[in-house]
């Protein structure tokens, strides 16, 4: 239960190396997580706390099963690493990586759809089933088993509300970061889809920021098809100087949406309740939608 | 990294793309010399990287090359909504019949990039967007089959042009979108892209804006692009990107620390619900080293508008241990001359609050709670 990942995740980790490979490797692994094999091209035949680490992903494929890849890969390399993944065959991939080039993300979620692969990220903190697997870089300890679905655009700003629900035993199905990057894997109506069809998940919770579009297209789409569990958001961003303005092309293609108050009146002119702190988003799920003894 | 006209126009050139002839001129005596070399009448365009010159005066026309050192003096050393003008491109005027627009950016819902063209190109294309979107075109290009000429062909057709114009006005579409993809743009545009009375086409303007994080493949710019900021940034600023820290200056007396953007920014909003006024915006990223930590409070400290400061952090692929040894390390250093409001949780917390409580620093859990202290600190020393 939950989506995109779960007791049936196995996952190759990328870069399992470096640094934060080596550290984010054990902590997924003390969560729970199946992490059956590491890549770190000209390091293949060593380990990495207890993980055998190949030179190239179709390698590490040879001798174990995986369905899933996580990539710890710095930015000029880490489109190279998704392509290798997704060729390899693995149908979920997760990007960890930050400032990769657009130009270079366009390639990888094209690739992507023609191999049928979900790509989370780029610039994400990954995806997370509590109790069942963790693939990402979030702190575990936030988060609590449960019935509530988060999906976000930001990274810290996710743990803080995770954090908050879980203080106010409002357990989460799946929380899945979607990356703060232009191009991204997966939208806010990507998860709202999924979390629709999931039944562990009763309720959701959307955590966006100014810029781009994903809010307001999210909140079109909760109206067009009755979105059948309530939902909850949080926009950071209402004191923010306004965005950088990226040429005509960015105002044709955009309009006038992008700012905080825009993407707060699309939400609440569809029903979604609009929490004004981080905090607030608990509450709003606790008081208005969840009756706490059915959780 | 927002490239100059007069650098846009000269990558342009490299593809062929017919550009008005001219040169840059950085004194009004140079700006003689080069309209001297060219074929009166003269456009004298401030080279700045802000929009709306044209309407700030920053573009004048010239008869003479006498006239163009008199005009290029008025331009040079005035300022363009606070941006000072260094150097005017000195170029042959164009003959207008009729302004296009034509640009390439990348769009998120899509996923790909796309070219859009249109035939009511010029100062007014946001406002013909919103009015009369039917005068603008766009393609979405796909990935995989990139784009081609065939592609250029239709949106010139879709302009209305046929014939030898049609392949012309293609041509440099498909030109201008190797260039785009050759420079990792994130911004192509050549408004107005000029129909001339002899029926050629000219970008009258151009600009190109390089995705950063592609810099890595364009090493020229990305060389001069920190030389260039170093003069151009307030200290705090040239300071916090030399520890590759994403910092804004704000107007407010409460300096703000945190990792993360999207904290960052719930942070700043939640001073604000609470009464205050935030001094910046301060992200010490995921995975902040104690060296940046202790870059980053420094930074916010030397503020003199500062009166408090509050760290906001729940670490991830931050450490709690890390951050905590940043803040001592700052500590050590200068000492703490304004009250440090510190909220600290996530990965090692345990560690890195024993740390600070070791050295006699309160770290808090609530995020909002510490948002409230901090607004009733800084009120208080505002008196």
């Amino acid at each position: 239960m939950g989506i995109i990942v779960d007791g049936s995740t196995k996952a190759v980790v990328q870069g399992i190396t470096g640094t934060q490979g080596r550290f984010h490797t054990r902590l997924m692994l003390e969560s729970g997580t199946k992490i059956v094999a590491g890549t770190s091209p000209g390091k293949g035949g060593t380990e990495v706390e207890g993980v055998p680490v190949y030179d190239t992903v179709e390698e590490a494929l040879r001798d174990h099963k995986a369905n899933a890849s996580i990539i710890f890969i710095p930015a000029p390399f880490a489109a190279e690493a998704a392509l290798e993944a997704i060729e390899a065959g693995l149908k979920t991939v997760v990007i960890i990586t930050e400032h990769v080039p657009v130009k270079d993300s366009i390639q990888v979620m094209a690739a992507a759809r023609s191999y049928d692969a979900t790509i989370i990220g780029p610039n994400t903190p990954g995806i997370i089933t509590p109790d069942m697997c963790k693939l990402g870089i979030m702190p575990a300890h936030i988060f609590k088993k449960g019935t509530v679905g988060i999906a976000s655009r930001s990274g810290t700003l996710t743990y803080e509300i995770a954090a908050g629900l879980t203080a106010l035993r409002l357990g989460q199905s799946t929380c899945l970061g979607l990356g703060g990057d232009p191009i991204v894997g997966l939208s806010f109506v990507d998860a709202l889809k999924m979390f629709a069809e999931d039944m562990q998940t009763r309720a959701v919770a959307l955590i966006g920021e100014i810029g781009g579009n994903a809010e307001e297209l999210a909140a079109e789409y909760i109206h067009e098809v009755n979105y059948p569990k309530p939902v909850v958001a949080f926009v950071a961003g209402r004191t923010a100087p306004p965005d950088k303005r990226m040429g005509h092309a960015g105002a044709i293609i955009m309009g006038k949406t992008g700012t905080a108050k825009s993407k707060i009146e699309a939400f609440q002119a569809v029903g979604v309740g609009v929490a004004d702190r981080p905090r607030d988003v608990a509450e709003l799920l606790a008081v208005r939608f969840l009756k706490k003894e059915n959780l | 990294m927002k490239l100059f006209e007069y650098e846009a126009k000269t990558i342009l050139a490299k593809y062929k793309i017919p550009i008005p002839k001219g040169g840059l001129a950085t004194a009004a005596s140079q700006a003689r010399e080069m309209a001297a070399t060219l074929t009166p009448p003269y456009a004298i365009k401030a080279q700045v990287q802000v929009a709306g010159r044209g309407r700030a005066g920053g573009i004048l026309f010239a008869d003479s090359p006498k006239e163009a050192e008199v005009v290029a003096n008025r331009i040079l050393g005035m300022e363009i909504k606070g941006v000072k003008v260094r150097s005017v491109l000195v170029e042959e005027k164009i003959n207008v019949k009729k302004e296009l627009y034509f640009g390439i950016a990348a769009d998120r819902s899509s996923q790909r990039y796309v070219a859009i063209a249109s035939s009511a190109g010029g100062m007014d294309i946001e406002e013909v967007s919103v009015t009369t979107p039917e005068k603008i075109t766009k393609y979405f290009i796909d990935p995989i089959l990139a784009f081609h000429i065939y592609n250029a062909r239709n949106l010139a057709k879709s302009l209305g042009y046929v014939g030898s114009q049609m392949q012309d006005l293609a041509n440099i579409f498909f030109q201008l979108y190797r260039a785009a993809m050759d420079y990792d743009a994130e911004l192509m545009e050549t408004n107005p892209l000029v129909e001339t009375s002899e029926g050629k086409f000219v970008p009258a303007d151009a600009r190109l804006i390089i995705d950063d994080n592609a810099l890595f493949r364009h090493t020229d710019y990305e060389e001069r692009l920190a030389s260039e900021s170093e003069s151009e940034l307030s200290p705090q600023e040239a300071k916090a990107q030399k520890a590759d820290l994403a910092y804004v200056k704000l107007d407010g007396d409460i300096g703000i620390i945190g990792n993360g953007a999207g904290l960052v920014m719930a942070t700043l909003d939640a001073i604000q619900l609470y009464g205050g006024r935030p001094a910046n915006f301060m992200d010490a990223g995921g995975g902040a080293s104690p060296e940046q930590m202790a870059a980053a409070l420094d930074i916010v400290l030397s503020d003199s508008n500062v009166s408090a400061v509050f760290i906001n952090i729940l670490g991830g692929i931050t450490r709690c241990d890390d951050v905590a040894s940043g803040i001592l390390e700052a500590k050590r250093r200068a000492g703490f001359a304004k009250p440090i409001v510190i909220r600290l949780v996530g990965t090692n917390e345990e560690e890195g609050r024993r740390m600070l409580t070791a050295e006699g620093i309160h770290a808090l859990n609530s995020m909002e709670e510490a948002a409230e202290e901090a607004v009733k600190i800084a009120k208080a020393k505002r008196g």
